[in-house]
């Protein structure tokens, strides 16, 4: 079962990367749920996002001890840094974030996804660099899942981003 | 049937429609809006009225109006909301009018927040509004469920001639899992002969709650109890996992049970026996099953997102044979897997009273 927590700022693209694993999951037939934090956020606030990929019915979809963490600003590194279970996996946004680990218990991948994006030349795939770096370190869901999912989830008149965001996975998976 | 990935909130709304909904009179209000907004884009579309009323008061009554008339009709809200709702549903539960009225519940008291919490239990289950009423309470437990028992909700609405809550709560309402519609299309509504929806050609009906005269008041308010016995011998539901063997049964419903699945998961993995009961209708509650589960030398442990007030229902339904305690956050906390596992272990290791 991965248990996985996504945390940024508002309009990083924190809830539809969320949505996009969740979305991947249900393509493959597993059980998924995905929770958004809802308080009285804004674009700039901190947002953040629960999902649950598993093989049987999910207990429960609020996230407390996540198997992986991808954070995307610091304030959410300092939130849930401490939270990955032992053996779990953090992925942050090292274009950011400037801190780094201190724990020795869980695998730590920092990834500069802003810098990757603007050099794509779309800073609003910098979650899919980051869900590329996801990809290549567990087997949470296919690439080929993802595929579909962006066509499902992206309205017809967006799918010429498709490629990009292949793109932007594609760099992500360089960081190990 | 393929699945789709949806908000609760949506899901219900769609099965509501799917369901034959002529008509959706609500309020905004965290953290039900997504009802309202889909049933706006999608109710006009397919041949229901539409309608933000100016006050939840001014909603309920449009309900009231609608039930009597006959037609398929709902209305939405979140714990203040619905409080304002009470007078409303008093009549329409009085006057035997089906509807169905949902509560995806936030913290409170008062205006509280917006993060979930089941501190509406009482009101839904016991009362609410005034008068010696029942409503029919379902507790979905996961988006499929928000679908679903929402369909369920409306047929047993007609059937019973009964007002329903669906009593949700801030998780299950934001939360998108898959879910599955029927893809036949076909709606159980039922004659309605009682409908005040035009006279022509026969004797005119009346919908009232108005009973001024005691002792004719009195055989109405026993029918209205016959008729509350006959739902709780035929319309109880719930379910169970692992409860044969269990020293230790979890009883939750809606969020809390999913967390108690999750407790109940890492309970089995230590080799502790430790079992889930959830009730799925809060009332009718599952009494009979939980008084046959109940034995000396097992437990059980409500989890709630409230002070403890589903817990009343099970000690009464156990009656004193096994201890009941509770496990429960206040104020839109979320209790944690881990933090009924450890109540667990307080109660296997007797460590509590």
């Amino acid at each position: 079962m991965a248990e996985i927590i996504i945390a940024g700022f508002g309009g990083q693209g924190v809830l539809v990367l969320g949505q996009m694993i969740t979305y991947s999951g249900m393509i493959e037939d597993k059980a998924v749920s995905w929770f958004p934090s809802y308080g009285p956020e804004q674009r700039g606030g901190t947002c953040n996002c629960s999902v649950v990929i598993a093989e049987d019915e999910i207990g429960s979809p609020l996230v407390t001890v996540p198997t992986t963490a991808i954070v995307m600003n610091a304030p959410s590194f300092d939130r849930f840094e401490p939270k990955v279970g032992k053996g779990g996996l953090l992925i942050y946004n090292s274009s950011l974030i400037d801190k780094k680990s201190e724990r020795d218990d869980i695998r730590v991948i920092a990834v500069p996804a802003n810098q990757i994006a603007d050099e794509l030349g779309n800073a609003r795939v910098a979650n899919m660099v980051l869900l590329g770096t996801l990809l290549e370190a567990t087997n949470v869901v296919k690439t080929e899942s993802v595929e579909k999912a962006l066509k499902n989830v992206l309205s017809e008149r967006h799918h010429d981003l498709i490629p990009l965001n292949m793109q932007a996975l594609e760099r992500g998976r360089a960081y190990q | 049937m393929a699945k789709i990935l949806m908000k609760g909130n949506e899901a219900l709304s769609e099965a509501a429609i799917r369901a034959g909904l002529k008509a959706f009179y609500g309020y905004p209000i965290t953290p039900q809006n997504e009802v309202p907004a889909y049933m706006a884009e999608h109710l006009p579309l397919r041949g229901g009225v539409y309608l933000q009323a100016e006050s939840e008061v001014s909603a309920i009554n449009m309900v009231y109006g609608a039930a009597g008339a006959g037609v398929r009709v709902m209305t939405s809200s979140s714990s203040p909301g619905i409080s304002l709702k009470q007078e409303g549903i008093s009549y329409i539960a009085a006057a035997q009018l089906p509807c169905v009225i949902v509560n995806v519940v936030r913290n409170g008291p008062g205006l509280g927040g917006i993060q979930p919490a089941q501190g509406d239990y009482f009101q839904a289950v016991k009362g609410g509004g005034h008068g010696d009423y029942r409503l029919i309470v379902l507790a979905p437990g996961n988006v499929q469920e928000m679908a679903d028992l929402t369909t369920l909700g409306f047929d047993l609405a007609d059937k019973w001639r009964n007002p329903v809550m669906i009593l949700s709560d801030g998780i299950l309402g934001q939360m998108m899992e898959p879910v599955v519609f029927s893809e036949d299309g076909a709606v159980s509504e039922v004659d309605k002969p009682w409908a005040t929806n035009g006279a022509a050609g026969r004797e005119r009906n009346i919908v009232n709650s108005l009973d001024i005269i005691p002792d004719k008041a009195e055989k109405n308010m026993l029918r209205l109890l016959e008729k509350y016995d006959q739902i709780k011998a035929e319309e109880v539901r719930w379910q169970e996992h692992n409860t044969e063997d269990a020293d230790v049964i979890l009883v939750g419903y809606g969020t809390s049970a999913r967390v108690a699945r999750s407790a109940m998961e890492l309970a089995r993995k230590e080799g502790l026996k430790v079992g889930l009961f959830r009730p799925i209708t809060l009332w009718p509650f599952p009494e009979q099953r939980l008084a046959e589960l109940a034995k000396a030398g097992r437990s059980f442990l409500a989890v709630e997102m409230s002070a403890g007030q589903m817990i009343e229902d099970v000690r009464l339904a156990v009656n004193g044979v096994s201890p009941v305690h509770l496990s429960n956050r206040l104020g839109g906390m979320v209790p944690t897997p881990e933090d009924v596992l450890e109540k667990v272990r307080e109660i296997l290791e007797g460590r509590v009273s």
